[in-house]
C-alpha cells in the first residue's frame, strides 16, 4: 500500500471520506460538521477541521450541520441507525455526554437486547477527549471508561494516525454502536498511513513495542507516553513491552495476558482518573487471569481522582507523564 | 363517511382489540400472573388506532411506555405481544424486552420505550433516514403529556423542523404525568401551542374521537409525507387504567374516571358514529367483539403455554459481534 505522511486529524477526515464514497448509507452529522449554515463549501468542517470537505463532496443532505442539541443529534443518529443508515454523530467534546446520555446509555445501547436481536444499531460516536489543550474541566475529560462499563457499546481510542484510519473505517463498517474516542492533543501526531481503504480490527490490541522485561498496557495520547517512557528504560537496560489496546470494548484480554505471560511484570497507565478506570480494569483482568504470570506487584499511572484543572502548571501535572511511568515501572521491577 | 365498512370493521377490532387485551392484562397482572410492571393504555384507543389508520406498512412508530395500543395497532401479532409481556421465548422480542420494550421492525414499530421523551429522538431519526434513502416513508412519535417537558422533546421539534423531516409527533394528552395533572406541570391550556416555537402547525385533536384523530392525523402525515416536515398533534384523551397496575388512583376522583367513560368513551362514540351511518350494524360489531375476545384468549393461552427463554439467551443479541 502506498503510505504517506499525514496528521491524526488528516487520517480521521480520509477515513469519513472514504467510507461515504464506499456507502452512500454513511452520514455525518454533528454541531458545525460543515458549519456557515449549509454552504457549498463549509466554513468549518468540524471545530478541530476533521470533517473538512465532506459537505462540499456529498452534499447537505448526508452532511448535516446540526443545532448544539446533544440529545437531539445523537438520539436522532441512533434511530437513522436502526432503520438504514450507517450515521457517524460527532459529539464534540466526550464531556458533553452529560447532555445525551440517555440516548447512548438506553436507546443506543440497549435496543437489540431488548428487542430480542431484531435490532441493530450500527452508529459511530466520534469525540474528542483527554487533556492537554488548556480547555479546562469540561472540555478535558477522559471519559471513557464510562462507555465502556456499558454493555452492548463499543469503545476504541486510537493512539496514532494509522489506528484512526483503520479503527474508523471498521467501526463505520461495524453493525454495533461505537464509541470512537479521539484524543485531542494528538490531532497534530504525524504517522505512515496508507492511503488507500483499510481496517484495524476492533477488539485487537497491538505490540506498540516489543520487550520482555516488563508490560506496559496502555492507549491513546498514554501509548506515546509510555513510549517515550520505554525508551529511557532501554537506556538503563529495561527492555519494555507496551500493549496499545486499541479497543477499550471488546477488549483483547489474550494480548494483554500473553505480554504479560513473557514478562511477569505489568504497569497500567491510563489517562482517565483512578477510579472504575481501564488501569483498574486492565489490573483485576491480570490479578484474576493472570495471577499466576505475575513476578511483581502491578502498578497502575493515572491522572488523579480530580477534574482537569486549567491553569498550565496544574495540567501538566494532571496528565500522566513518561517520568511517572519509569517511576511505575522501576517500583514494580523492585518490589 | 368516507371509509369503507370494511375499513371501519378493522378499526373497531384494533380498537375492541386494544380494550380487551388491557383489560385482560388488568386482571392477569392483579392475579399475580404477569411479572413486571404494566402501563395500560385503555381509554386512548382512538389515537393509536385513527393515527395508525393512515399510516402504510413501511412507515415507522415510536411509543412509549404506555405502548401496548401503537404495537396493537401498527399489526404486531397478539401472541408474541402476550407471550412478551409474560417474558416468554416466544414473545417478539424473546422475553427480554417485556411490555416497556416491545418492538417490531419488520412492522415499523420501533419500540416501547420505558424513557419518558426517550423515542422522540428515535423517531426523527428514522425520519432523517427516510429522507437520506429516500424511501418515502414517515415517522411518528407517539409519547404522553409529561414528555413535554422533556429537553429531548425539544431538540427532536426544532431539529426535525429545520431540517423538514417527514415526522409527526402526537402528545397523548391524558390529564396526567404519572400522578401529577398536567395543569401544574405546564403553564400552558393547550401543549400543541409550543408548535409555535419552532414554526410548525400545532394542532389539538379530541383525542376521544377516532374520527378527528384520522382526519387530523391524515393531513399532517400527508404534508410530512410531501415534505412539507412536522406538525405537532395534541390529543386530548384520558387513561382509565392508573399510571400503572397498581396505582391507587389517589390523585384523581373515582368521579372523574366514570364521567369520561359515560360521556366520551372512543369505542362508544365511535359505535354511535358508525351505526348511524348504517355503514355497520350493531350485530356486526358484538360479532366483531366474540372474534376479539377469542383472539385475547387464545394470545393468553398461547403466552401461558409457552416455554421460558434459555439460560443461553441472558448473553445473546448485546451485540451483532463481539470478537475481533
Amino acid at each position: 500500500m502506498a503510505t504517506r505522511k499525514c496528521a491524526f486529524v488528516q487520517a480521521i477526515n480520509e477515513a469519513l471520506f472514504q467510507a461515504m464514497e464506499r456507502d452512500p448509507n454513511v452520514i455525518v452529522l454533528g454541531e458545525d460538521v460543515a458549519g456557515g449554515a449549509g454552504q457549498k463549501e463549509d466554513a468549518w468542517g468540524g471545530v478541530m477541521g476533521a470533517t473538512k470537505g465532506l459537505i462540499g463532496r456529498f452534499g447537505a443532505q448526508r452532511v448535516i450541520d446540526t443545532p448544539i442539541s446533544e440529545t437531539g443529534l445523537v438520539g436522532m443518529a441512533v434511530g437513522a441507525a436502526t432503520t438504514g443508515l450507517r450515521p457517524v454523530a460527532e459529539l464534540m467534546f466526550m464531556d458533553f455526554i452529560g447532555v445525551c446520555l440517555d440516548q447512548l446509555l438506553n436507546q443506543a445501547a440497549k435496543l437489540r437486547y431488548m428487542f430480542g436481536g431484531k435490532a441493530k444499531v450500527p452508529l459511530v460516536v466520534r469525540t474528542m477527549i483527554g487533556a492537554g489543550l488548556r480547555a479546562a474541566a469540561q472540555h478535558s475529560q477522559t471519559l471513557y471508561p464510562m462507555t465502556t462499563a456499558i454493555p452492548g457499546l463499543k469503545t476504541v481510542v486510537p493512539s496514532n494516525p494509522y489506528d484512526a484510519k483503520g479503527l474508523l473505517l471498521a467501526a463505520i463498517a461495524d453493525d454495533d454502536p461505537v464509541i470512537f474516542c479521539e484524543p485531542k492533543s494528538l490531532y497534530t501526531m504525524t504517522g505512515e498511513v496508507p492511503e488507500e481503504f483499510y481496517t484495524v480490527p476492533l477488539g485487537k490490541a497491538a505490540v506498540a513495542r516489543a520487550g520482555g522485561s516488563v508490560t506496559i498496557v496502555a492507549c491513546g495520547k498514554m501509548v506515546e507516553t509510555s513510549l517515550a517512557a520505554a525508551k529511557s528504560l532501554a537506556a538503563e537496560g529495561i527492555d519494555a513491552e507496551i500493549i496499545d489496546l486499541r479497543s477499550l470494548s471488546p477488549l483483547d484480554e489474550d494480548s494483554v495476558l500473553a505480554s504479560l505471560g513473557k514478562t511477569g511484570y505489568l504497569v497500567v497507565v491510563d489517562e482517565a482518573p483512578p477510579r472504575c478506570g481501564i488501569a483498574a480494569d486492565i489490573s483485576a483482568l491480570a490479578a484474576d487471569k493472570g495471577f499466576d504470570l505475575l513476578r511483581g506487584p502491578i502498578r497502575r499511572v493515572t491522572s488523579p481522582h480530580a477534574p482537569v484543572p486549567f491553569s498550565p502548571v496544574l495540567e501538566d501535572a494532571y496528565i500522566p507523564t513518561p517520568a511517572r511511568v519509569v517511576e511505575a515501572v522501576h517500583s514494580a521491577l523492585e518490589s | 363517511m368516507e371509509l369503507s365498512r370494511e375499513r371501519l370493521l378493522d378499526t373497531y377490532r384494533t380498537m375492541r382489540t386494544i380494550r380487551s387485551f388491557e383489560q385482560t392484562l388488568n386482571e392477569l397482572s392483579q392475579a399475580g400472573r404477569v411479572p413486571g410492571f404494566l402501563h395500560l393504555y385503555a381509554g386512548e384507543e382512538a389515537v393509536a388506532a385513527g393515527v395508525c389508520a393512515t399510516l402504510g406498512a413501511d412507515d415507522y412508530v415510536t411509543s412509549t411506555h404506555r405502548g401496548h395500543g401503537h404495537s396493537i395497532a401498527k399489526g404486531v401479532d397478539l401472541n408474541a405481544m402476550m407471550a412478551e409481556i409474560f417474558g416468554k421465548r416466544s414473545g417478539v422480542c424473546k422475553g427480554k424486552g417485556g411490555s416497556m420494550h416491545i418492538a417490531d421492525l419488520g412492522k415499523g414499530m420501533l419500540g416501547a420505550n420505558g424513557i419518558v421523551g426517550g423515542g422522540i429522538p428515535l423517531a426523527i431519526g428514522a425520519a432523517l433516514s427516510a429522507k437520506v434513502r429516500k424511501t418515502g416513508s414517515v415517522a411518528v412519535a407517539f409519547f404522553g403529556d409529561g414528555a413535554t417537558n422533556q429537553g429531548a422533546f425539544h431538540e427532536s421539534v426544532n431539529i426535525a423542523s429545520i431540517l423538514k423531516l417527514p415526522v409527526v409527533f402526537v402528545i397523548e394528552n391524558n390529564g396526567y404525568g404519572e400522578a401529577t395533572p398536567v395543569a401544574y406541570h405546564v403553564n400552558i391550556p393547550d401543549l400543541a401551542a409550543r408548535a409555535v416555537s419552532y414554526g410548525i402547525p400545532g394542532v389539538v385533536v379530541e383525542g376521544m374521537d377516532f374520527f378527528d384523530v384520522f382526519d387530523k392525523a391524515r393531513a399532517a402525515v400527508e404534508r410530512a409525507r410531501r415534505g412539507e416536515g412536522p406538525t405537532l398533534m395534541e390529543c386530548k384523551t384520558y387513561r382509565y387504567f392508573g399510571h400503572y397496575v397498581g396505582d391507587p388512583l389517589t390523585y384523581r376522583t373515582k368521579e372523574e374516571g366514570e364521567k369520561v367513560r359515560a360521556t366520551r368513551d372512543p369505542l362508544d362514540a365511535f359505535e354511535k358514529r358508525v351505526v348511524s351511518s348504517g355503514k355497520v350494524t350493531t350485530s356486526e360489531l358484538r360479532a366483531a367483539d366474540d372474534q376479539v375476545a377469542r383472539a385475547i384468549a387464545e394470545a393468553v393461552k398461547f403466552a401461558e403455554a409457552s416455554p421460558a427463554p434459555e439460560l443461553a439467551d441472558l448473553l445473546t443479541d448485546v451485540y451483532v459481534q463481539y470478537s475481533a
